[in-house]
């Protein structure tokens, strides 16, 4: 298991757009389950109405933690889309 | 006549005919089943269904809204997509033994609340998405999809909310406005109105619902908010004439926007606001004008019950000149005195205050109180364009102690080392016959004149403005005062000053080719008529022989 302390930097914060961008990337690896940590809740990232629950707000700190197969992988690729804010 | 108030999301005004809107009868049945798997598969089959729908509806958005707003619909693709979703569904298909729609009617009641719970706004607002794509796949098991308005004329849409895929599938052709009970203005429903030019009003209350049927007369005001049902004639009467001053607005923008104010010969003008107060900036914008030609800064003395501090004035100046981004703005002095009185200035009462303590001859007698207005000014002039402009000058001397003045607060800031900007242009109002008749002298100091037409007016025809007996003895367009503009005009430009007209006679179409003519470089007008003054500029020939 690893995991990766990232920070929101959209605009609107994780909205629907970006979970979605998210849970697909995710479930592009289903061996390796993929959970976030934020505001003292723990969502499982693959399904985007799960992770808007977590209501993250721009600036809101996120860990990820992932566990299964190529989880390096995964942590860096997932990593990568929150800090350059999904592309938007 | 009934009157409802609600929240305009769209700015228009339409009259027509009500059009309740009601939904489907999605009321869902709770069913027993054995057959699971056949549940799973019609729910399987109204899923791809509702994509294959919701991809058409996306098209449609795209090419009527553009991307941005489109969006939403691939969105709801991808919450049809959520596993947490389905996986619900299939759940209590399963585990209860029940019919596909009452799966997902469970599903969308939780998921629903689940957003609706949360404390950010957006988020709230998704909770609208979960029941629309709930509704959807309800609809499609229970094969009773539909979305066409049934009417052949243009009708206003009343609802008690509008999901965004309602919004989008109505025919726009048909549709004059929106109404709904409830919805929020975050909702995409208010956005996707706004973008289509439809007026729409939200929350107008369960009372308006109650209170209306198909086919009833309904007067629309997207500015207010208000919904007038069975008008009576004269509200009739008033928004017919505000639908079409609209219209009329909207026309010219689209027809004036971007464009230059330039003649049919090629003389170029500008055309700028008069405002009197922060908030006014966005008619300004809205109404499309080049900069500010008059800032009354008057508000800022009018609105407080002591001097206003140095402070207090540098941050209003500071916010207009950043909110023109560059654009001229041009802020006149205080003009307090005559018909604006402040209780804290302790003017006393006078036999004839238009001819008495006011405006600049307070601020030469009173240096400390021009001062800190200066200094504010100078200090926000880095902020943009600004321009500062005097009132009521009638002499060279008093043009040179305001100079003086102003030279005095220069060095000030910056012996302090703050900085201000050297592109400041100085000018004075031509607003006395004075000054008209001396502009020869005036010109050579200043970068700009301005005419204020009211009080050149009253003073060249000795004539009260506030008199109501002595109306029909002001005629606005005598000659002399059209004499005294001319000559003001001549000077300026023999001596390199640009010079404009402030008052109202620049809103006069009918002289606007006679202004031109005089070479008037700038015309300042209220915000409402900055387009018809721009249209008239655009229509005028000066090369055509009088």
């Amino acid at each position: 298991m690893v995991s990766k302390k990232v920070t929101v930097i959209n605009e609107q914060g994780m909205h629907m757009r970006p979970a979605g961008d998210l849970a697909k990337a995710v479930k592009a690896h289903p061996d390796c389950e993929v959970t976030l940590n934020a505001n003292g809740k723990t969502v499982k990232a693959k399904a985007p109405m799960q992770i808007m629950s977590a209501c993250m707000k721009k600036g809101c700190e996120v860990e990820i933690v992932c566990d299964g197969a190529d989880e390096q992988a995964v942590l860096d690729e997932i990593a990568a889309m929150f800090e350059n804010g999904f592309g938007e | 006549m009934k009157k409802y108030q609600g929240k305009g999301v769209y700015g228009a005004v339409a009259i027509g005919k009500i059009s309740l809107f009601k939904k489907n009868d999605t009321e869902v049945k709770r069913v027993h089943t054995e057959d699971i798997e056949g549940e799973k598969k019609r729910y399987e089959e109204a899923k791809s269904l509702a994509m294959q729908q919701l991809q058409e509806i996306y098209d449609k958005a795209l090419k009527e809204v553009g991307n941005a707003h489109a969006a939403i619909f691939e969105i709801h693709q991808m919450m049809l997509d959520d596993d947490d979703y389905n996986d619900s569904v299939y759940n209590i298909i399963e585990t209860q033994s029940i019919n596909a729609e009452y799966a997902v009617a469970v599903t969308a009641d939780n998921f629903a609340e689940m957003f609706s719970a949360m404390e950010d706004e957006y988020m709230k607002a998704r909770a609208a998405d979960v029941r629309d794509i709930s509704n959807r796949l309800i609809s499609n098991l229970l094969g009773n999809f539909t979305e066409k308005t049934n009417s052949d004329e243009k009708v206003v849409i009343c609802a008690s909310d509008l999901v965004p895929s309602e919004t989008v599938s109505l025919d726009k052709d048909k549709v004059m406005a929106f109404v709904t009970a409830h919805g929020s203005s975050n909702s995409h429903t208010a956005i996707l109105a706004r973008n289509m030019n439809i007026p729409a009003i939200i929350g107008a209350g369960e009372d308006f619902l109650n209170g209306i049927k198909s086919g009833d007369e309904v007067i629309v005001d997207g500015y207010t908010g208000e919904i007038f049902v069975d008008p009576d004639e004269e509200t009739r009467k008033r928004l017919i004439e505000k639908q079409r001053d609209d219209e009329e607005k909207k026309r010219l923008l689209e027809e004036l926007k971007g464009k230059e104010n330039v003649t049919l010969d090629g003389h170029k003008i500008n055309v700028y606001a008069n405002i009197g107060s922060v908030s006014d900036i966005g008619k300004v914008l809205v109404n499309d004008a080049g900069g500010i030609g008059l800032f009354r800064s008057e508000f800022l003395y009018l609105e407080n019950s002591d001097y206003p501090t140095e402070e207090q004035q540098f941050s209003a100046y500071k916010k207009v000149l950043e909110s023109m981004a560059g654009k001229k703005v041009i802020i006149r002095t205080l003009d307090i005195g005559a018909d604006k009185k402040v209780d804290y200035f302790n003017l006393k009462p006078e036999e004839n205050p238009a001819l008495g303590y006011r405006a600049i001859r307070i601020c030469l007698t009173r240096p400390e109180i021009f001062k800190t207005q200066l200094k504010a000014l100078y200090r926000a002039s880095v902020f943009g364009n600004l321009g500062i402009m005097f009132p009521m000058i009638t002499s060279v001397s008093e043009l040179e102690k305001i100079l003086e003045i102003c030279d005095a607060v220069k060095s000030e800031l910056k012996s302090q080392d703050i900085l201000y900007s050297e592109s400041v242009e100085l000018g004075i109002m031509i607003e006395t016959p004075a000054a008209a008749v001396i502009s020869d002298k005036l010109a050579p100091m200043v970068d700009f004149f301005s005419v204020g037409t009211n009080d050149l007016t009253q003073y060249t025809l000795a004539c009260d403005r506030q008199n109501p007996d002595i109306e029909q003895f002001v005629n606005t367009h005598h000659e002399a005062v059209l004499r005294l503009i001319e000559m003001s005009a001549e000077n300026a430009h023999k001596y390199g000053a640009w010079v404009g007209i402030c008052g109202e006679l620049g809103a006069d179409t009918t002289l606007t080719e006679t202004f031109l003519r005089m070479g008037i470089d700038e015309l300042s007008v209220s915000p409402a008529f900055v387009l018809k003054v721009r249209e008239a500029i655009r229509k005028t020939d000066l090369s055509k022989k009088q």
